[in-house]
């Protein structure tokens, strides 16, 4: 994410330079790629307004073919904010999201700066398996691991089966925390060494800060994993609709309310909305991060 | 003496020091990975409900999903169909956007945020969302569609047309393609461009001889992780389903994946259906383990033909 920030910066700066001479003129070119912008813009963003307008209808009309609401049922939130559940939802997904996330970092970092920063025999062949683990699917080792929580540590009915592991480091995070380790140059942890740091210490005072837009975009990434998750939430909690989560709730919610597409649609936008606002603020973040680094460096 | 003594003491304090900040991930990658990997293996030979103790059956889960289990071939046919259709409009329309946004020079940044947007929305929600706005009848799509003299098609209710209703949803969340293209094509040395022009070469003739072949590693890149995304393909497909199908309620013991008939089926639904509908662990075993093969095949093809997925410092 840190390094597609800097890559769309770029494109800003680029995209600056003057428009190709030859050809039918650049105010032919102008309107020809504006106007295709204009109708891929269209094509991302209409979704998001349909969307939206069905979530303002009321029952009725949110079944027939008009797509501007006549009425403007603004009610429609507060009734799926107040159904049976949504806050427990609500609940259960910050606490999977926000906990798992705080664990992902703490135990991913060290794995990523030993793996980006010490020599050891065996290095290259832990990161090849740290890869292997990145792209392995959960559904296959789903049936051991559903044994293992649910019948040996009677752990089903919880989040929990999802969100200890992630104290044992996430591969993704660590592969992504351990390229960004790459770009710290080797100098500054040997200064920190020489000053008489240890290795905890170096990484504590020198290399965590520095490594601030690195861990900002691992944390959002993960944030985002644990919201979005459905199959994990599906295998351990679909028995105990108390611990389901906004993601998995989602879907019941549609099937308790199958004619009211309106309130679905409001479901969805409150499900939707988070993820959306957070990436704009972190999206602050990590432009913010990534030039401060810059600055020091 | 005295000098390899403490040289071996250093070695064994720095081979502690590495194992101390290794051992969430070692401990982790015996627990959740190994163990569970080697427990599919032998559970796959198995007959196994979960309830009784497994009972070794040698190859007969295989043979079964082989030959008499009906889901097997439909899931990996469609998921065929997904590698060639979903994953090349998913690399065509991201190359195309990324394309785009460079040469857009009035509020580069807000088309930017737009065309990126979707690929943010949670899977579920837009799964949802995209049912209902192709509902057929009553859906906002149909209605521009026929405002335009088209027919609507059934989408998610039509076997011939769930799947092309996915392939417009993966289209539709396709901003993480278009920031890894967006970044490629920035990086082409605008030189070649410059010389190319001088010598008089047409737009897609500079596409042709320049960014493709400048892009290339990212395009192998996009299509192979694409192809390992497909194999993968689980919450849309599902979601889609049982929302289109009318199914009540969340706990989804009774729905059969794959509705319209079959055509929205893949290995990940096929592995949920044999073990949590089915109780069949040793099939549902058999089917991860050809999930992990398939997965790992590509992965290694992808490592082998990027070395830069490891990058410097090995």
């Amino acid at each position: 994410m840190a390094v597609t920030t800097t890559a769309t910066d770029a494109a800003t700066a680029r995209t600056a330079r003057p428009a190709p001479r030859h050809g039918r003129g650049p105010l032919v070119h102008w309107v020809a790629v504006h106007s295709l912008g204009v109708a891929a813009a269209l094509f991302f963003v209409l979704p998001f307004v349909f969307l939206f307008l069905t979530s303002l209808m009321d029952d009725r009309q949110a079944l027939t073919r008009d797509l501007w609401p006549h009425t403007w049922q603004w009610g429609n939130y507060a009734e799926v904010w107040h159904t049976p559940g949504f806050l427990t939802w609500w609940r259960n997904t910050l606490l999977y999201a926000g906990v798992g996330t705080l664990l992902t970092v703490v135990s991913s970092v060290p794995v990523a700066y030993a793996l980006a920063k010490f020599r050891f025999r065996g290095r290259r062949l832990s990161l090849l398996l740290v890869i292997a683990m990145m792209m392995l699917p959960p559904q296959v080792v789903v049936i051991p691991m559903y044994l293992f929580w649910a019948k040996q540590l009677d752990l089903s009915g919880t989040l929990w089966p999802l969100i200890i592991p992630m104290a044992f480091g996430d591969a993704f995070s660590i592969f992504l925390l351990r390229q960004f380790l790459l770009t710290i140059p080797d100098e500054y942890l040997d200064a920190a060494r020489v000053d008489g740091c240890g290795e905890l210490r170096t990484l504590l005072r020198v290399v965590l800060p520095m490594a601030r837009p690195g861990i900002a975009a691992v944390a959002l990434f993960q944030f985002f994993y644990a919201w979005n998750d459905y199959f994990g939430p599906q295998i351990y909690a679909s028995d105990n609709p108390a611990a389901w989560t906004l993601s998995y709730g989602l879907e019941s919610f549609k099937g308790a309310h199958h004619t009211n597409w309106n309130l679905t649609m409001a479901a969805t936008v409150l499900v939707m909305a988070p993820v959306i606002v957070l990436f704009f603020l972190a999206q602050k973040a990590f432009v913010e991060g990534v030039t401060l680094t810059g600055v020091k460096g | 003496m005295a000098a390899p003594h403490t040289a071996q003491a250093k070695r064994r304090r720095s081979a502690l020091r590495t194992a101390a900040f290794m051992s969430p991930w070692l401990i982790g990658f015996a627990l959740f990975f190994a163990y569970p990997l080697l427990s599919t293996v032998y559970f796959s030979f198995t007959k196994y409900d979960g309830f009784r103790p497994p009972v070794f059956n040698g190859l007969h889960n295989w043979t079964y999903l082989f030959t008499d289990y009906p889901l097997f071939w439909p899931a990996m046919r469609n998921t065929l169909w997904l590698v060639v259709v979903m994953v090349g409009c998913r690399v065509v329309f991201g190359l195309g956007t990324g394309l785009l946004i460079t040469k857009i020079k009035t509020a580069p940044g807000l088309f930017r945020t737009l065309f990126y947007l979707p690929y943010l929305a949670p899977p579920v929600a837009a799964t949802l969302a995209f049912v209902f706005l192709l509902n057929p009848g009553t859906g906002p799509a149909g209605v521009l569609l026929e405002g335009v003299g088209l027919h609507s098609p059934g989408w998610f209710t039509d076997a011939d047309w769930s799947k092309p209703a996915l392939t417009v949803l993966a289209v539709w969340g396709v901003g993480d393609l278009m920031v890894i293209f967006m970044a490629a094509l920035l990086d082409v040395p605008k030189e070649q461009y410059e010389a190319a022009e001088l010598d008089g070469a047409g737009a897609w003739s500079r596409f042709r001889h320049i960014t493709l072949p400048n892009i290339s590693p990212i395009i192998l890149f996009a299509v192979v992780t694409g192809v390992i995304q497909a194999m993968q393909y689980y919450t849309q497909p599902l979601v889609a389903g049982k929302v289109a199908a009318g199914v009540i309620g969340g706990s989804g013991q009774q729905f059969e994946p794959g509705y319209p008939d079959k055509s929205t089926l893949t290995l990940p639904q096929v592995v949920y259906n044999l073990g949590f509908q089915r109780f069949d662990y040793g099939t549902a075993c058999a089917v991860a383990l050809v999930l992990f093969a398939l997965s790992m095949a590509f992965t290694a093809l992808l490592m082998r033909r990027r070395g830069g997925l490891i990058g410097s410092g090995d």
